[in-house]
């Protein structure tokens, strides 16, 4: 696919202090994603419009996208990572899904 | 820069030079809608209010739309018995320097010469704005932009909303003032905003506007965190309010303003929707044109519209500028949206020069040109009840 090819970008970094980046189209595992001069390999596939680690963010540090705190890592978040339900919680309310796959506050 | 603007009475300048004509309860509506319908110009808009019992809020409200500064003169209809204070209402628009006629159909004879009467009204205010009009430099420093976003997806928060908030920055950079609001749709930012306030009395106001959202949404047993917003790969509330907040752009906040109360001095400001009380009359606000309605009675000469699912709507009174992010929204429905945003995301553009169309399209509607919206005639405009104080814990710097 784009392997290698840094056009079009596959994920997109909203701002400089962000610890993940959006993904603008579907992203599979082994792929090498060009991030801000800096190469991510995915270690999972990431749906469009989903996150990807742009570093290693440790259990309970905060997740930053927008250059805001989105949430915390519930668990060690390494590059590459796709970043969702399973890694992050919010620090205000749970999230709750259709299958009831609640986050644990 | 911007073309001549329409001088009024109070030194504020209008992009547009609109006649106003205002039903005060829905029984006067038909009437009002036909006279709209004959007079046959683009530029006689209808507004106003349906209910019959008198409410402090949409008075205020009435009083800032029909003195917004793209309107020129006014034409109320009234059907007689209902509780709205019209003469307040027209006293306050005559003190304003506008042309304004009152036609009370219970005493005009009925519908049809109702019609016949705010017709001729509505001819002699034209003729009296003609005369009037005074068409003067306009800066940077005299326009107000809002923003708001309606049918959003998973592209508003990384394409359409940061391009506008490129644009909200280099806007206020220029001296404009700029208007964000949706506090109930900022929960969770409130820390990284007070950051930005440009005194501590601001921040305050900040965090306490979305304390009160947070309170308020809940009282109504409504959440914003739906399950489709984590198929869409948002995992947190404070996530998605976060791609709600980035079209507020970067630049410091200068003070929090509630609805009808205009900023003084340019800058960022955030308007405060959401009522102190307990929940009263229901949601803070019903549709997105009731949000446009009150960035224009805050003095909002155009509203900056981002959708991804494809909102058509425009505006009475004040042009509204449509931006998507999601590239089949601009393809299937390009005729209605301005700006394509979607181009971010195909990689075929960055957020700056997005911000860049945005601004330079501000501009030039802001100067007479036609928004798409605005082209296809769509003048909605929607006012109810609602129980707000003028002032709550809000502050706003004065001009120097």
């Amino acid at each position: 696919m784009n392997t290698g090819n840094p056009i079009p970008v596959a994920a997109i970094v909203l701002h400089p202090a962000d610890s993940v980046a959006v993904c603008r189209r579907n992203v599979a595992a082994g792929e090498a994603l060009p991030l801000e001069g800096e190469l991510v390999v995915a270690r999972a596939d990431v749906a469009l419009g989903h996150k990807i680690a742009r570093c290693f963010i440790p259990l309970g540090a905060v997740v930053v996208k927008y250059g805001i705190a989105i949430g915390s890592a519930t668990k060690d978040i390494h590059p590459g990572d796709w970043v969702h339900l399973h890694n992050l919680k919010s620090n205000y309310i749970s999230s709750h899904v259709r299958d009831s796959e609640e986050q644990t506050t | 820069m911007i073309a001549n603007g329409y001088l009024r009475a109070d030194g504020r300048k209008g992009i547009r030079n609109v006649t106003a004509v205002i039903y005060l309860v829905e029984c006067a509506h038909h009437v009002a809608r036909r006279v709209v319908e004959l007079a046959q110009d683009d530029d006689v808009h209808l507004l106003g209010f349906p209910g019959c019992y008198p409410n402090e809020y949409s008075l205020r409200m009435m009083k800032a739309l029909a003195t917004h500064p793209n309107v020129g003169g006014v034409v109320l209809v009234s059907l007689g018995c209902e509780g709205f204070n019209r003469e307040a209402l027209a006293s306050n628009i005559e003190a304003s320097g506008r042309p304004v006629r009152t036609v009370v159909i219970q005493q005009a004879g009925g519908t049809r010469s109702g019609i016949e009467t705010a017709l001729a009204a509505v001819k002699q205010v034209r003729e009296e704005m003609i005369r009037a009009e005074r068409r003067v430099p306009m800066h940077f420093s005299d326009l107000v932009v809002g923003t708001i976003c309606g049918g959003s997806d998973g592209t508003s928060g990384i394409a359409a909303n940061p391009a506008v908030g490129r644009a909200f920055d280099r806007l206020v950079d220029a001296g404009a003032s700029c208007l964000f609001e949706e506090t109930g749709e900022m929960i969770g930012c409130e820390g990284a905003m007070s950051t930005r306030a440009a005194s501590p009395e601001v921040a305050e106001a900040i965090v306490a506007s979305i304390h009160n959202a947070e309170k308020y949404y809940r009282a109504m047993g409504y959440g914003s965190f739906a399950p489709g917003n984590a198929e869409g790969g948002l995992s947190t509330l404070e996530e998605k309010s976060a791609g709600a907040y980035v079209k507020s752009g970067s630049r410091a906040i200068n003070g929090v303003i509630r609805p009808a109360q205009q900023p003084d001095a340019p800058g960022l400001y955030l308007l405060d929707v959401v009522p102190d009380t307990a929940p009263k009359f229901g949601f803070p606000n019903i549709s997105d044109n009731s949000e446009i309605v009150e960035l224009m009675a805050c003095g909002a000469h155009l509203t900056l519209f981002t959708t991804g699912r494809g909102s058509v709507v425009g505006s009475a009174i004040a042009p509204v500028i449509k931006i998507t992010g999601n590239p089949e929204t601009y393809a299937l429905m390009s005729e209605d949206m301005d700006i394509d945003a979607g181009r971010v995301l195909e990689g075929k553009s960055t957020l700056d020069e997005v911000g860049d169309d945005i601004f330079n399209l501000v501009v030039s509607v802001a100067s007479g040109a036609l928004s798409k919206s605005e082209s296809l005639g769509h003048r909605e405009f929607v006012l109810t009840y609602k129980s707000i104080d003028a002032v709550g814990p809000a502050c706003h710097p004065t001009r120097a």
